[in-house]
């Protein structure tokens, strides 16, 4: 879908020198998918980006688009098919915030109502009242507030690619969640085509199918997030995503998937502990979950007590201290384990079904094995 | 703003205020005036109408000459323009009424002609200095959008610009409407009718009574200049 080929650009520096801000860039981002270009300030992510729409002429190499080579077309019709989150915002102090939202959509032609509609329906999806601020100022919000809005922007006119620089940079940890599951949601139902700039490695782990990390103009490694925390490229890369990068890869994962990988075994209150027992030695378990006729999650029986014991698992049951979501990440999941001090806790369902389990073995065998490459 | 409207109107009421003490201080009150309603009204409508003339075509010039100079293709030829535009603004408009009486006689048109000279130039260098001093990021983020060069103008370089055009349209209009008490001299009436013949016959009531409706008139204009800017400019600039 877009392909950068050898991009180059070189600004005038004062003393007459050239700089390559951006120096022999390849990539190759395929339509659907979400490239996070991750990097310190000032290596060239921005001019990257502006050289896709042409904000900035490439100093040399090119850039296809399907297949199309982007030097060839008319700069408007170029930017109309890109929306665009600018890095420092850039609401148009002139118009409201409703105006600003619908500027392309207007440009196009939309008509008043549909406009208005799709304003509001924005505005609902970055958690914004739009009641309260449709009829405002840019000046008269906050500037997560605004940036927001400069994200829903390039959003309205339902372009097929977007390039978003830094687009939830400004706002907070809370609302940044948020906004971030909603671009994913999203990204699920209409799967576009997105560049998005950041340098906040927990950003490009959430959202990124892959990860450019540039330096200095260069692309140094360009891969899954997996990959990039497993097997960093150089000393830069590891680096830059931090030295507690295998912890971070366990935001990869969910308990549900997990979950899902396992044989779901449990006993039932009147299951006799024989059986229950024999369960254990078959797997080779150490506790097994007791489950309600609905399959919800009343206690664990241990094996020690099940091998000696006579009678039903009631007798032996084990109260469960904490549960976590098939949705909660595994460094979710390993943080509330230390927390209470637990080898192992059961993963339930949107409804509180047992489904599974995750233990710290298993999150330790899966930070030593190495999955990336598969 | 609020603030601004507050403290033209002090001014306002000031100037009214001492116009006032002047006036009483000359020993001349309603029956002066009464005297000279017919002159003061015939007289504004003349001067009102040399402003009037002389501003549109000032700005039907200088608006559109500011807008073809600060666009990027002319930028290296501007910068030329605007220091011709800027010397022709030292010539004083004594010399400037006195060539233009040269070259189109008397009446109203030199004027005119005087009068649309000495107004061009706050309206081009204004328009110029505020379409070309926008911030670039805004500049940027309208190509951003995909606006192509006239919509990036009409919806956001002229909004965004208009407190400075504004101000320059403000300035033109109390040089024209000050200048033009001059045209007397080349045979245009307005307000100068009673200034200079009250200077020459020592008439100080008609001298300050020309002097005081040049400065009210100046005044209201400019009030009607900022009330339409304030109309017309989107609250979102401060
Ligand atoms: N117009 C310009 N003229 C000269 N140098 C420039 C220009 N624009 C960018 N640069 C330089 O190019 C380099 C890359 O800039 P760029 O804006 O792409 O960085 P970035 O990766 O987006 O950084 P940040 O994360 O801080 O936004 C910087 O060193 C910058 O100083
Ligand atoms: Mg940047």
């Amino acid at each position: 879908m877009i392909e950068l080929q050898n991009l180059c650009k070189q600004f005038p520096q004062k003393d007459g020198k050239m700089f390559n801000a951006v120096d022999q860039v390849n990539l190759h981002v395929p339509k659907g998918k979400t490239c996070v270009l991750l990097g310190p300030s000032g290596c060239g992510k921005t001019t990257t980006l502006k050289m896709i729409n042409r904000l900035i002429e490439p100093s040399s190499g090119k850039v296809f688009i399907n297949g199309m080579d982007s030097s060839g077309v008319d700069r408007v019709t170029l930017r109309r098919q890109f929306g665009y989150v600018i890095q420092q915002v850039g609401l148009f102090p002139n118009m409201t915030i409703e105006e600003n939202i619908t500027i392309v959509p207007r440009m196009l032609g939309w008509d008043k109502k549909k406009c208005r509609e799709r304003a509001r329906s924005l505005m609902a999806m970055v958690a914004l009242d739009a009641d309260r601020f449709l009829k405002r100022y840019p000046h008269e919000m906050s500037g997560g507030q605004q940036q927001r809005i400069g994200v829903i922007r390039a959003l309205a006119a339902d372009a097929p690619v977007l390039l978003m620089d830094e687009p939830f940079g400004a706002v907070d940890p809370i609302n940044r969640e948020q906004i971030q599951d909603e671009f994913l949601l999203m990204q699920q139902q209409l799967g576009k085509t997105v560049l998005l700039v950041s340098h906040d490695i927990d950003e490009a782990i959430k959202l990124g199918d892959m990860v450019a990390v540039f330096r200095q103009g260069r692309i140094v490694q360009c891969a899954s997030a997996d990959e990039i925390l497993a097997r960093p490229a150089d000393e830069f890369v590891a680096s830059f995503v931090g030295q507690d990068r295998s912890l971070k890869r366990l935001l990869l994962v969910q308990a549900g998937q997990v979950a899902a990988m396992q044989k779901t075994q449990t006993a039932t209150l009147s299951s006799t502990v024989a059986v229950a027992f024999a369960e254990m030695d078959d797997s080779e378990l150490l506790h097994l979950t007791v489950v309600d006729a609905n399959g919800l999650p009343l206690g664990f029986i241990k094996r020690r007590d099940a091998k000696s014991g006579k009678g039903t698992c009631k007798d032996y049951l084990q109260a469960i201290a904490v549960t976590s979501l098939e949705g909660d990440n595994l460094r979710v999941v390993l943080s509330r384990l230390y927390e209470h001090n637990l080898t192992w806790m059961p993963v339930v369902d949107g409804d509180g079904r047992y489904c599974g389990e995750v233990s710290q073995e298993y999150i330790t065998g899966y930070l030593n094995a190495d999955h990336s490459a598969s | 703003m609020h603030k601004r409207t507050l403290f033209t109107n002090t001014a306002i009421g000031a100037a009214l205020l001492v116009g006032a003490l002047i006036m009483v201080g000359y020993g001349f009150g309603p029956a002066v005036l009464r005297h000279y309603r017919g002159d003061l009204i015939y007289l504004g409508l003349r001067h009102g109408y040399l402003v009037a003339v002389s501003m549109g075509l000032a700005l039907a010039v200088g608006l559109p000459c500011g807008v073809v100079l600060s666009r990027p293709s002319q930028r290296r030829s501007a910068e030329y323009w605007m220091r011709i535009f800027t010397i022709g603004n030292t010539v004083p408009p004594m010399a400037v009424l006195a060539l233009a009486m040269v070259l189109v006689g008397i009446g109203d048109t030199p004027a005119i002609i005087a009068l649309f000279l000495a107004s061009l130039l706050p309206i081009v260098r204004n328009v110029y200095a505020g379409l070309t001093g926008l911030p670039p990021l805004l500049l940027d983020t309208a190509d951003a959008m995909g606006m192509s060069a006239r919509q990036r103008l009409w919806r956001v370089e002229l909004p965004n610009a208009l407190p400075v055009i504004l101000s320059g349209v403000r300035i033109a209009l109390a040089i024209n409407v000050g200048t033009a008490p001059l045209a007397f001299l080349i045979g245009a009436s307005s307000y100068g009718e009673l200034i200079f013949p009250g200077i020459y016959l020592n008439n100080n009531v008609t001298l300050l009574l020309g002097a005081i409706a040049t400065a009210f008139l100046a005044l209201t204009l400019d009030q009607l200049v900022a009330g339409i800017g304030r109309l017309m400019s989107p609250s979102g600039i401060a």
